[in-house]
């Protein structure tokens, strides 16, 4: 019987076994600024960092995202000032690469990874970040982890880890005008629920997968653990390899021709079984908007808030009116009416060079009616928006256009919501206080976000005579 | 760590589904050093909904789940981020076991880490358990690691079914790292093989 992408990594792995678990081999560690309490321990026992140059340390929680030029004093609360400095030390102390301010590469480690090749085709990448499952788009078993087991990779390279079930996910058929891999991905959480996907490592295919661009495979695997599942991954196709060619980790010379006969061998056989399939028809998705706290309460931008008196679950029908509430709307209101008060472009699920190509083009000649953040995720992505100009239409529309880092996805730089303001937000999470205590978001895609800062409302952009154009 | 083998203690019951890190463990908490104690942020924003105030109608705020050490929760427990602040403000808040039908799998891992049970029991278990302790003048559970039980108030016996290597751990107050080490040959081995394999990923 074949076996799955997943299994092929995980037997190329496994250093033993025990009970029902294995000792699986890290090869990259992700960390970043929170990942304090890990560096903590090993002080605390005593430990040595056993292949610090298989760790990679990522200034982008705590980073500013204006007063960039000034650097460290470009950060006035002492606390959040503290977290850059920490993990500064840390890593200095241990010998670990940090891409820190002033970095070229300095951005959000689950855009830096990919970008400098730290990610590559069957690796296992732990990382001090739930959505670490974003490196599973090349083709690698990625998953987030918390500090002891960040102190247990740093002390041993490893972890122990019960194999996943299997989960396939196949999505085929043609994407309509406007629908980007963000509404492929809301509409599978919506499918399957918040909790979906617990326990297993989740494989996407199908027609429409093998469409997507690799960035926006990344957006789709980044937004796996909002459906439950610590890892997702894709198998690995030209498109990777054109991709991973000339990054500064990616391999050279001999070794080029090496990593390609491997990387081809990353899929999943014909004849291998999955735990679990899903299926899923990407033509009869339209945009997506989230309209509650969690990521699996989606709806079409076309419809209706959901009505809790039609929920015949007592718990499920709770849920909705707390929800209803935080948010701050009501049953039946339809989406379009929405009235949103700001608009957030950034984090580590839609802040690459072709997010932002796509909110360019829909906020070209137009202007921002309400007021608009866009968070470029890197330096490198910084650098080549400029380079093409896409800066200058954000600025002519009235966007604010900001230095990299997660900003307001997580509100701890001091981006964040006020109590009760309404954000179109392309980040990945619409948990209560998320974007700032109080704060009312909805998730929706770059291209959406871009559309409803220039009216304040969603709109259905599938009916832009342009939208067919957008490359998606 | 410390070993966990056998506790009685009062427990609360949290029926809400899809609980979430933020909620556990606001984000801008994170930068605070463990030293300060993490249980003064524990639901630290569903706790005090509106003014500031605690909320009376949130079951951690009611003085009849005081110094409960085991929480029985609904479906999909700690899920959302991986942050590890979230079991640290359980575990300085005194609380060393979880029940519910489903976890986030990163916090279910950190938990462990912290010699803090979680076990899955299912939905129908667990509400009734949950009503049990809501309308008990004596809301208390006690659990048996090593019998892998579980016993309510009313005197009800749950067989729990735990990992292996989880109850091996908590029994033992087991540091993982010092049992990995005890590997570090193996670990010596395989990476000199994976590396000739494969030796463009850690040259």
């Amino acid at each position: 019987m074949g076996t799955t992408l997943f299994e092929k990594i995980w037997k190329n792995h496994v250093v033993t076994d025990r009970d029902h678990e294995s000792l699986i081999y890290v090869d990259r560690l992700l960390l970043q600024e929170n990942s304090f309490h890990a560096f903590d321990k090993i002080r605390r026992e005593k430990r040595t960092v056993r292949n610090p140059d298989q760790a990679f340390a990522f200034s982008d929680h705590y980073v500013p995202t204006r007063n960039r030029e000034l650097g460290l004093d470009g950060i006035t609360d002492p606390e959040i000032r503290n977290m850059v400095d920490l993990i500064a030390s840390d890593t200095d102390t241990y010998g670990i690469e940090l891409f820190g301010i002033g970095h070229d590469y300095q951005g959000i480690l689950h855009v830096v990874g990919p970008e400098y090749g730290i990610t590559q085709p069957g690796l296992v990448i732990a990382g001090a970040d739930s959505h670490t499952s974003t490196h599973g788009a090349l083709g690698a078993y990625a998953f987030g982890i918390g500090s002891s087991e960040v102190a247990h990779v740093l002390a041993t390279q490893t972890l122990w880890r019960s194999k996943p079930k299997t989960l396939r996910v196949t999505i085929n058929g043609k994407r309509q005008p406007g629908v980007s891999s963000k509404d492929l991905i809301l509409f599978l959480i919506r499918t399957i629920g918040s909790g979906g996907a617990v326990g297993f490592a989740v494989e996407y295919g199908g027609d429409t997968v093998e469409q997507l661009s690799v960035e926006a495979r990344m957006t789709v695997c980044n937004m796996s653990i909002e459906a439950g599942a610590r890892a997702g991954l894709i198998a690995p196709d030209q498109k990777v390899f054109d991709y991973m060619k000339g990054r500064p980790l990616a391999p050279t010379g001999p070794d080029w021709g090496k990593a390609i006969a491997h990387w081809s061998s990353l899929k999943s056989d014909s004849d291998a079984t999955f735990d679990r399939e899903v299926q899923i028809d990407a033509s009869s998705i339209v945009p997506q908007v989230t309209w509650g706290t969690n990521p699996e309460m989606v709806v079409d931008v076309t419809s209706k808030i959901p009505d809790p008196s039609s929920e015949t679950d007592s718990e499920r029908q709770g849920r909705m009116i707390r929800a209803l509430e935080y948010m701050g709307l009501s049953a039946n209101q339809s989406i379009q009416s929405i009235q949103l008060d700001r608009v957030f472009i950034g984090s580590c699920t839609n802040s690459r060079l072709e997010d932002l190509r796509i909110a360019a083009q829909v906020l070209n000649d137009q202007s921002c009616r309400i007021p608009t953040m866009i968070v470029p995720g890197s330096e490198q992505v910084k650098r080549a928006a400029e380079d093409e100009g896409l800066h200058e239409i954000f600025q002519r529309a009235g966007a604010e256009w900001l230095a990299p880092g997660c900003s307001m996805c997580v509100a701890i730089n001091g981006d964040k919501l006020g109590s009760g303001e309404r954000a179109a937000s392309t980040s990945n999470r619409n948990f209560e206080g998320r974007q700032g205590q109080g704060g009312r978001t909805h998730l929706v895609s770059p291209a959406m976000a871009a559309a409803a800062s220039i009216t304040g409302q969603f709109e259905n952009i599938s009916n832009y005579a342009e939208a067919s154009l957008w490359n998606l | 760590m410390e070993p966990l083998i056998k506790l009685t203690s009062r427990a609360v019951p949290l029926p809400l589904a899809n609980i979430n890190t933020d909620q556990l463990f606001p984000a801008r908490f994170i930068k605070k050093p463990r030293a300060v104690g993490y249980a003064q942020y524990l639901f630290h924003d569903i706790r005090r909904p509106d003014d500031g105030q605690l909320s009376t109608e949130f079951p951690l705020n009611q003085e009849k789940f005081n110094e409960s050490k085991i929480l029985v929760a609904g479906p999909n427990f700690g899920s959302g981020s991986s942050r590890e602040g979230a079991v640290y403000a359980l575990y300085d808040s005194g609380f060393r076991a979880i029940f519910a039908p489903s976890f986030g799998e990163i916090f279910a891992s950190n938990c462990l880490k912290n010699g803090m049970l979680t076990a899955r029991l299912n939905a129908d278990a667990i509400h009734q358990i949950q009503t049990e302790l809501t309308t008990t003048e004596n809301p208390e559970l006690s659990i048996d690691v090593a019998e892998e039980a579980l016993i309510t108030s009313a005197g009800t016996k749950i067989g729990l079914d735990l990992d292996p290597f989880q109850k091996h751990c908590l029994i033992n107050g087991l540091n993982e790292i010092d049992l990995s080490l005890e590997f570090d040959d193996a670990i010596t081995q395989f990476e000199s093989d994976y590396r000739k394999a494969f030796p463009w990923i850690t040259s």
